[in-house]
């Protein structure tokens, strides 16, 4: 278990770093996050990937496969790689803060 | 692990299929990774062969269907298509698409060279993802920093 503090709350997080509980999450929390992952400022691309994953989150539990997020979301491979180096699906996932992707693809 | 190497070396659908995952899932994880096709694992990445990958429906005793079975006209295309359905519903691409959803995430895509010499290939037969057509020698200087799993 982690604990994030954002706004001077405590947020409970597991050992990797992603929400307990979605209800904890806000904007300023996906932006506290981000940092921690290395990615300084949130553009409007990456709130479409964000926003994204919470819609799918919500309507199925988890979040998108990758084909699924590329696909419908607009944002290409490519340009999410960019906005999300090394290790995408998680890290936007964290940001988002939903669970840990569980797909293989 | 900061990068792994893929030899994939087997044309058939369930011989493809698994490197391309596993590429796939190393990039998804931060690793970087390369796809070494070799032998007839070149159907992959050769335009008018990788869409049309199918299962070995012969001498595949996990598929539980007697050989003499497997080898009735139709079979092999049956099989391949059943396979193609499940698939599709985890979303996983076609190869065409699975190929290049790795090359746009930066994984790199190499022809073995020997093969391609030995089945007279040329450059323009290859998908357009292709990064290269390289020598064994070339693939595992590539490779020096990195993990390689044969498939």
């Amino acid at each position: 278990m982690g604990v994030l503090v954002v706004g001077g709350k405590s947020i409970q997080t597991d050992d990797e770093g992603y929400l307990v509980n979605f209800s904890d999450w806000s904007k300023e929390v996906a932006e506290v996050i981000a940092k921690q992952e290395g990615i300084e400022q949130l553009t409007d691309r990456h709130w479409v990937v964000i926003e994204f994953m919470q819609k799918e989150f919500k309507e199925h539990g988890s979040g998108p496969s990758m084909r699924k997020l590329t696909k419908e979301s607009g944002v290409s491979t490519k340009e999410l790689y960019e906005l999300f180096p090394k290790g995408p699906a998680k890290k936007a996932a964290k940001i988002a803060g939903i669970k840990k992707p569980v797909g293989c693809v | 692990m900061s990068k792994v190497s893929i030899i994939i070396s087997k044309g058939s659908l369930e011989g493809v299929y698994p490197g391309l995952i596993m590429a796939n899932g190393a990039l998804m994880e931060g690793i970087d990774a390369i796809l070494f096709f070799t032998f007839f694992g070149l159907d992959a990445i050769i335009k008018h062969q990788m869409n049309n990958l199918k299962v070995a429906t012969v001498g595949n005793p996990a598929l539980h269907i007697p050989s003499l079975v497997g080898i009735l006209p139709g079979m092999s295309n049956f099989v391949t298509n059943q396979m193609k359905k499940e698939m599709e519903k985890l979303d996983i691409p076609p190869v065409g698409e699975f190929i290049e959803m790795i090359h746009d995430a930066g994984g790199k895509i190499y022809a073995c060279k020997a093969t391609v010499d030995m089945f007279h290939l040329k450059k323009e037969d290859f998908y357009e993802q292709l990064d290269d057509i390289v020598t064994v020698g070339q693939f595992y200087e590539m490779s020096l920093d990195g993990q390689i799993i044969f498939t």
